[in-house]
């Protein structure tokens, strides 16, 4: 990182500060350098999720902070709510959904993209280009197009394939996959640029060596190609995970948690409940399952990641 | 390897921006608060400045306050106006902002606030307004502001906000043409109507309008009821957790909305109101039940009261007025105290209330105010205000404490899909154990 790296100045006076003394230039200047960030995400990351994590258990409700402390009450009166119920089954669900519609498309994409085809850079910017519309953008323009009224419904009707005709957001059993429809959309093109990457990372001579030794197109694929693309796919995985796990905005536009809680999620539950409600312990509570449930993806990558790390 | 990194990074980061960022931010307000209070200064009126907080920022709502700052500026040419607005539909961005600057210790000199727990479950009991009873009590408003209101605006003895402005949210809706050609009037009782629907469905099939986007209008739906079913003083007690949600008079409100649900929109969660009142316009309606600022809506598409559409109030509400009041109140530690009480005066004053509500849709606090300037259906409010029962909004704030409201919100978005009467009765007790009891 590039605050890390000592200027050209420090590495003339290397010679000279080769003593052993603890308070050389070359030992202290890297401290001071990395230490406002550290301080500072000391503060603003760390010591928040502290001070949420503490909230958490206290009695705060109503528009004055009540530091009274209540245990975990808060979390007990919180799984015990149908709506935060719903909530984690939602969000497994969406989480699910959501990572197998951008895997799949992402690879297949990337493969077809890959074959080098006239044309393959043309789509490549295509598929890319929803990555850079922010999720309100998405929501608000999926809305409209799920709308019963004037939306695809009407575009199946005009070609004659009523059948495929549906309530879309206003049916509770289809409003969440419309939700993960319009999510998959934006995000698979991510997906594709990293599939894209890794298979342009594989050195031809793996393929072509496996081709000597008789394997066909498939097996080149199923053997050589995809055990390359894992750490790809992991790192692909722990990225959409956690933006999955913390949807906020496309719900807040689309369906706004509805109907009934059939698309509620962890993220918007947390905003109405401390910020319309005024339950400040009990939003700090969702903040910090909310977390926990993030963490859970994460450390695992993380470990692998530093145990990948010492190994090299 | 480096986009990994940043994810990674932004993950935490956001982690703590979200949940901490709250939590420490207001923790850091109240200290700011601590140091505001005791700094602030008076101006003498007449001079200085006078910041008025609201979410009137389009249409008739802006046309209205600038009404009202007009008359306030002919009689103090002095003093600057600032118009501290933040649009948002309901003030929900606005209370948002609201808070950080009450917590913060620079609160404007005055803010608007629906009538009731909106402010008196919040800041009053935070102890950050100035009672009013002696400005109410010296210009006189207990001869002209009805009893009912000011006991919505007042708790422990004192009044807290001053009324502008009156919304009804029990009206009926309908499309004239339509009514008149299937040889039907407004009706007046549940049973009526249910009645009048079910013969409309065979020529209209979906004869009453809902756009339940938010869920907030079928919360309307289930006051208006409640008031239909149990009457205005049952109403007080179950909204005030006197009386109980698992009540014989709830579980009729809730099943009248079981059945109007038979009789609506299939797309309803995906309408907001004014797309419901698009559907009595198109004729694929005849009726809606919604506040009189849809009157604002069918005037605003070319469409004549009393010719186009006519209103009355919700089935079996006769007699009984829900209120939805705009008041403006006093913040303890306004920079511009005496400015923000002469404010107060022109907002509870018969010219003030006259230049503003007919640019705003509603009808004046005051009863007082010529009714003659008013469009027809206005008049009429105006005429069942004065004599009919008040009783204040639980959906919009009036009534209930927010955390309640917000709960009934979501368990009324329940009762659109499962209709289970029951259970939602008990949810609804539930909700008034832990929030209307404390």
């Amino acid at each position: 990182m590039a605050t890390a790296t000592a200027p050209p100045v420090m590495v003339e006076r290397l010679p000279r500060s080769r003593s052993l003394s603890p308070f050389s230039w070359d030992r202290v200047t890297p401290i001071l350098m990395i230490a406002p960030s550290v301080v500072l995400i000391a503060i603003f990351v760390y010591g928040f999720i502290g001070r949420t994590a503490y909230t958490s258990l206290t009695a705060w409700r109503g528009v004055v902070p009540d530091y009274t402390f209540v245990g975990l009450r808060n979390y007990i009166r919180l799984f015990g709510t149908e709506k935060f119920q719903a909530d984690i089954v939602n969000t497994i669900h969406f989480t699910a959904f959501f990572l197998a519609g951008c895997l799949i498309l992402g690879l297949g994409a990337a493969v077809l993209l890959d074959q080098k085809l006239r044309g393959s850079i043309f789509f490549q910017n295509v598929f890319m280009f929803p990555l850079a519309i922010s999720f309100i953008v998405t929501g608000t323009v999926w809305r409209w197009i799920f709308n019963p009224s004037y939306g695809l419904n009407v575009l199946f009707h005009n070609l004659h394939l009523d059948f495929l005709q549906s309530g879309w957001l206003t049916k509770p059993s289809s409003a969440l996959n419309s939700l993960t429809i319009a999510a998959v959309w934006q995000m698979s093109g991510f997906c594709m640029a990293m599939f894209l990457a890794g298979l342009r990372g594989i050195p031809e001579e793996l393929r072509e060596a496996a081709a000597v030794d008789g394997a066909t197109e498939f097996q080149i694929f199923r053997h050589v190609v995809f055990p390359l693309l894992r750490p790809i796919t992991l790192s692909a995985v722990i990225i959409l995970g956690h933006i999955s796990l913390k949807i906020f905005d496309l719900v807040f536009v689309m369906t706004f948690g509805g109907p009934g809680y059939a698309t509620d999620m962890p993220g918007l539950n947390m905003f109405i409940t401390t910020f319309r409600q005024d339950l400040f312990a009990r939003g700090a509570a969702i903040a910090t399952v909310l977390l926990l449930m993030v963490a859970l993806l994460i450390v695992p990558y993380l470990i692998w990641n530093l145990r990948g790390e010492t190994e090299r | 390897m480096g986009n990994e990194r940043w994810s990674r990074r932004q993950f935490v980061g956001r982690a703590g921006k979200t949940a901490g960022g709250v939590v420490l931010g207001l923790g850091l307000a109240d200290l700011l608060a601590a140091c505001g209070a005791s700094t602030g200064t008076t101006a003498a009126s007449g001079t200085g400045n006078l910041e008025i907080f609201s979410w009137w920022t389009a249409g008739g709502e802006a046309d209205g306050l600038k009404e009202m700052f007009g008359i306030y500026s002919k009689k103090y040419p002095s003093v600057k106006i600032i118009n501290a607005a933040v649009a948002g539909g309901a003030g929900t961005n606005a209370k948002a902002v609201l808070k950080t600057r009450m917590e913060g210790g620079k609160p404007p000199d005055s803010f608007q606030v629906h009538a009731g727990q909106e402010l008196i479950s919040t800041w009053v009991k935070a102890d950050k307004m100035e009672p009013l009873t002696s400005v109410w009590n010296s210009e006189g408003w207990d001869s002209t502001i009805p009893k009912d209101l000011k006991d919505i605006v007042s708790s422990n003895g004192q009044v807290w906000s001053v009324p502008v402005n009156v919304h009804r949210g029990n009206a009926l809706w309908y499309n004239k043409k339509l009514l008149d050609q299937n040889n039907l009037t407004a009706p007046t009782t549940m049973d009526e109507f249910l009645s009048q629907l079910g013969k409309l469905k065979t020529k209209v099939p979906a004869p009453l309008a809902l756009g339940s986007q938010g869920n907030w209008q079928v919360q309307m739906l289930l006051e208006n009821n409640i008031l239909a079913a149990g009457g205005p003083d049952f109403y007080k007690k179950v909204f005030s957790g006197q009386a109980s949600f698992t009540d014989a008079n709830v579980k009729q409100a809730l099943s009248w909305i079981k059945s109007m649900l038979n009789y609506v929109n299939s797309d309803h969660p995906t309408l907001g109101w004014d797309d419901a009142d698009k559907r009595l316009i198109a004729g694929s309606s005849v009726f809606n039940i919604m506040g009189d600022w849809a009157k604002g809506y069918f005037t605003a598409n070319n469409w004549v009261a009393n010719t186009d559409f006519g209103a009355a109030p919700s089935p079996g509400t006769t007699g009984k007025y829900v209120i939805v009041c705009d008041t403006f109140g006093l913040p303890k530690g306004a920079a511009d105290r005496d400015n923000a009480v002469a404010w107060l005066k022109v907002c509870g004053s018969e010219e003030g209330q006259a230049a503003f509500n007919p640019k705003k849709g509603s009808i004046p606090a005051r009863t007082d105010v010529p009714a003659s300037i008013f469009d027809p259906i206005a008049q009429q409010f105006i005429a069942e205000f004065k004599t009919d029962a008040l009783v204040p909004s639980s959906a919009h704030g009036s009534a209930t404490p927010d955390a309640f409201a917000s709960g009934v919100n979501d368990e009324m978005g329940q009762f659109v899909i499962n209709k289970d009467v029951d259970k939602t009765a008990s949810n609804l007790q539930k909700l008034s154990d832990e929030f209307l009891k404390a």
